[in-house]
C-alpha cells in the first residue's frame, strides 16, 4: 500500500526517472529493432532454407560469391552417409530495372532446386518468386523486371515472405535462368553449366562431417545456423548492436540506482519511524524494488509507445523492424536493470536505525 | 500486574574513545493502566530509558520485561517484531507518513501486521480518530493539520494495534502551553478509558499532574520507584 500511495499521491518525484527511462526504453527498442531488421532483412534467404546443411567450397571461407561447386564434387557429396537429397544454390545481387518506376531495386537473384520454405518448386526458365519486399518497388505479379546492366528478363509470377538477401531482395529463379543472370551482368565470374555456389543438403546423422570427409576436405559444410552467421556483416552487426543494447543497459542500471538512492536518502527519517513502530528492512525495501518495477513498467509502455510512432514515421528505406520478441526482451532488459539498480539501496535501507526516531533530533 | 519491568539497567554509549554512560542501575516497574511521567533535565537519559523500553535500543546490563516478554536479549528482528505487536510509541517531533491522509496513516499500523486495511481495520482508525476529535479530518494529510492534531493522529496511530504500554517523548514539546494541556488531557482520559499503561516523558513540571505517578532522572540515575514528586525541586529542569 505504501509504495503504490506515493506513486499515486506524489507523481512528480517520479516524473524526471519516467521521462528518461522512458527515452531509454525507446532508445533500447529502436536499437533492438534496427538490428532485427538489419537481421531479418539479410538472412531471410538462408533462415528459409528447408534442409539441415548447407555445403561450401574449401577455401570460399564459407562466401557464396566466393564458392564454386562443380559436378564431380557435388557427386562426392551426394554418396556422402546420411545424405538424402542435395539441391544446387546461388545468388547473384543486382540493380533491376521495375517497369513504370524510375528507380533501380536491389534484388538478389537466387537460382535454386530444394525449395526454401514458402517457395515453390522452381519455376520455368525466365520466371521468377520474387521476395514481397520487392512489391514495395512497384511490382506486382506478371511484371518482367530487367535485371542487371545486360536487362536479363524476369517475369515475377507470385510473392514471398522474409526471403531477403543481404538487405536486397531475393528472385527465385531454377538454376539455369541463374546462370544466364550471372553469365550475361557478372562476365568475369562466368560459370559452366555444371557449377554451382553451394549445395543445400538434407540427411540425416553427423551430416557436415561425413559430407566433409566424402569429399576429402573439398568442401566446407555449416549447419543452416552457422551459414547465416557466416553471412558477411551478420556477425559483427549483431555483437556491435549488443554492446550498444548491453550498455543502454547498464546506463538503466544507473539511472535506476542513482534515483532510487536519492529518494532512499530523502526517506531515511520516515524509514526510522516505520521501523521504530515495527516495519521490517526486507519490507521498506521491497517497497524500493516495487516502484522501481512500477516506474519501470510505465517507461517501457511509454517507450513502445514512441518506438512504434518513431517506426510509422521513418522513411521506408530505414531496416526498422519491431518484431514481439524484442518487446519481450526490452520489458525484462528494463525489470532486471530496474531491480539490480533498486538493490544498491540496500545497504542505505538497512542501516537506518530505528532508535533514530526518537529523541531530540528533530 | 506489572506492564514493564526494567531492574538494574545500564547503558553505555559508546562514542570515539569516551564511554557514556546514560543509564546507571535504573529500575522502573509499570503497572497496568498506570500512567507515569518520567521528568528530567536535558541529557539526563530520558529518552534512552524510553527507547530501552521500546525496544529500540538494548541494554548494555540488566533487563527488561514487557507484558511478560523479556526483551533484553531480543534480535533486531525480534525486537521489530515485538514493537509492531506490543508497544506504542509518540515521538516528539511530527511523524507521520506525509503522503498518507490520517485515516491511512493509522492503517500503516494494520498493514505492517500483515492486514490489508480492510473494513474492520478501517472502522477501528475511524472510530479512534473520532475519539480524538479528528472524525472530521479522516483525510487531511498531515501538511494538512495543526500541529495538535497532527500529535493527535499520532496517538491514534500508537493506540491502534491496543498495546498495553504506549511510550511518550516529550509529546507535547512542539505546542504551545494551551494546546500541550490539552493533549496531555486527551492522553490520560484515552489511557484511562483503555486501561493502557503509559509512560510520558517531559522535561516541563507542569506536566506531571497528567500523571499517576512521577519519576526523576538525573545523570542516568532515577530516584526511588514510586516516590512522590517533589515539584520544587524538578522546577529547575
Ligand atoms: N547515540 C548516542 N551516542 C552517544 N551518546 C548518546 C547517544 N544518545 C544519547 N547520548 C548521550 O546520552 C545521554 C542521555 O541522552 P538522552 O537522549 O537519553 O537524554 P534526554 O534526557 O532524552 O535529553 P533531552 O531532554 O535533551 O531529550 C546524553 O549525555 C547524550 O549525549
Ligand atoms: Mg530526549
Amino acid at each position: 500500500m505504501l509504495p503504490f500511495r506515493e506513486l499515486r499521491r506524489r507523481p512528480s518525484r517520479f516524473v524526471v526517472a519516467t521521462v528518461v527511462l522512458s527515452f531509454l526504453a525507446t532508445l533500447l527498442l529502436f536499437l533492438g529493432g534496427l538490428l532485427d531488421g538489419l537481421y531479418l532483412g539479410s538472412t531471410g534467404a538462408i533462415r528459409s532454407q528447408d534442409a539441415d546443411v548447407i555445403v561450401f567450397s574449401s577455401g570460399s571461407r564459407d562466401s557464396f560469391l566466393r564458392s564454386r561447386i562443380a559436378g564431380d564434387l557435388r557427386q562426392q557429396v551426394e554418396s556422402a552417409d546420411g545424405v538424402d537429397e542435395v539441391g544446387g544454390i546461388g545468388f547473384v545481387l543486382l540493380g533491376a530495372q521495375v517497369p513504370g518506376e524510375s528507380e533501380l531495386a536491389d534484388v538478389a537473384v537466387a537460382g535454386y532446386e530444394i525449395p526454401p520454405k514458402g517457395v515453390p518448386a522452381p519455376p520455368a526458365d525466365g520466371e521468377g518468386v520474387a521476395d514481397s519486399s520487392l512489391r514495395d518497388r512497384g511490382v506486382s505479379t506478371g511484371d518482367t523486371i530487367l535485371v542487371g546492366p545486360a536487362e536479363t528478363p524476369v517475369t515475377i509470377i507470385g510473392f514471398v515472405d522474409d526471403t531477403s538477401y543481404l538487405q536486397q531482395a531475393s528472385v527465385w529463379v531454377n538454376l539455369p535462368t541463374w546462370r544466364v543472370v550471372q553469365n550475361a551482368n557478372r562476365p568475369d565470374a562466368a560459370v559452366a553449366d555444371d557449377i554451382v555456389q553451394a549445395l543445400v543438403v538434407r540427411g540425416t546423422g553427423d551430416l557436415a562431417n561425413s559430407i566433409d570427409a566424402a569429399t576429402d576436405g573439398g568442401t566446407n559444410t555449416l549447419t543452416i545456423d552457422e551459414a547465416v552467421l557466416a553471412l558477411p556483416g551478420v556477425q559483427q552487426q549483431g555483437d556491435t548492436f549488443d554492446q550498444i543494447i548491453y550498455s543502454t543497459l547498464v546506463v538503466v542500471l544507473a539511472v535506476v540506482g542513482l534515483f532510487f538512492s536519492l529518494l532512499t536518502i530523502e526517506r531515511i527519517g520516515l524509514y526510522g519511524v516505520l521501523k521504530a513502530i515495527g516495519a521490517s528492512t526486507a519490507r521498506l525495501f521491497a517497497g524500493v524494488v516495487l516502484q522501481a518495477v512500477i516506474v519501470a513498467t510505465i517507461s517501457f509502455v511509454i517507450g513502445s509507445l514512441l518506438a512504434l510512432l518513431a517506426a510509422a514515421m521513418l522513411p521506408d528505406g530505414v531496416p526498422l523492424t519491431l518484431i514481439p520478441s524484442r518487446f519481450v526482451f526490452t520489458f525484462v532488459g528494463l525489470l532486471v536493470a530496474a531491480v539490480l539498480g533498486s538493490a544498491i539501496s540496500l545497504r542505505r535501507v538497512t542501516r537506518v536505525d530505528p532508535a533514530s526516531a526518537i529523541g531530540t533530533a528533530s | 500486574m506489572t506492564v514493564l519491568d526494567m531492574r538494574d539497567v545500564r547503558k553505555v554509549y559508546r562514542s570515539g574513545d569516551a564511554d557514556i554512560v546514560a543509564l546507571d542501575h535504573a529500575t522502573l516497574h509499570v503497572d497496568h493502566g498506570e500512567i507515569v511521567a518520567l521528568l528530567g533535565p536535558s541529557g539526563s537519559g530520558k529518552t534512552t530509558l524510553l527507547s530501552i523500553a521500546g525496544g529500540l535500543l538494548t541494554p548494555t546490563e540488566g533487563t527488561v520485561e514487557v507484558g511478560g516478554h523479556d526483551i533484553s536479549d531480543y534480535s533486531a528482528k525480534q525486537l521489530t517484531e515485538f514493537r509492531r505487536e506490543n508497544v506504542g510509541f509518540v515521538f516528539q517531533s511530527v511523524n507521520l507518513v506525509p503522503f498518507l491522509n490520517a485515516e491511512e496513516n493509522l492503517l500503516v499500523v494494520d498493514e505492517l501486521g500483515g492486514g490489508r486495511g480492510g473494513r474492520t481495520a478501517k472502522g477501528r482508525a475511524r472510530q479512534l480518530l473520532d475519539e480524538l476529535g479528528l472524525g472530521h479530518r479522516l483525510r487531511n494529510l498531515p501538511a494538512q493539520l495543526s500541529g495538535g492534531e497532527r500529535q493527535r493522529v499520532a496517538i491514534g496511530r500508537a493506540l491502534f494495534n491496543n498495546p498495553k504500554l504506549v511510550l511518550f517523548d516529550e509529546p507535547t514539546s512542539a505546542l504551545d502551553t494551551k494546546l500541550g494541556a490539552q493533549v496531555m488531557e486527551l492522553i490520560r482520559s484515552e489511557m484511562k478509558a483503555r486501561d493502557t499503561a503509559a509512560v510520558i516523558v517531559t522535561h516541563d513540571s507542569r506536566m506531571t499532574e497528567y500523571a499517576d505517578r512521577t519519576v526523576r532522572i538525573v545523570d542516568g540515575r532515577l530516584a526511588a520507584d514510586g516516590a512522590t514528586p517533589d515539584t520544587a525541586a524538578a522546577a529547575k529542569a
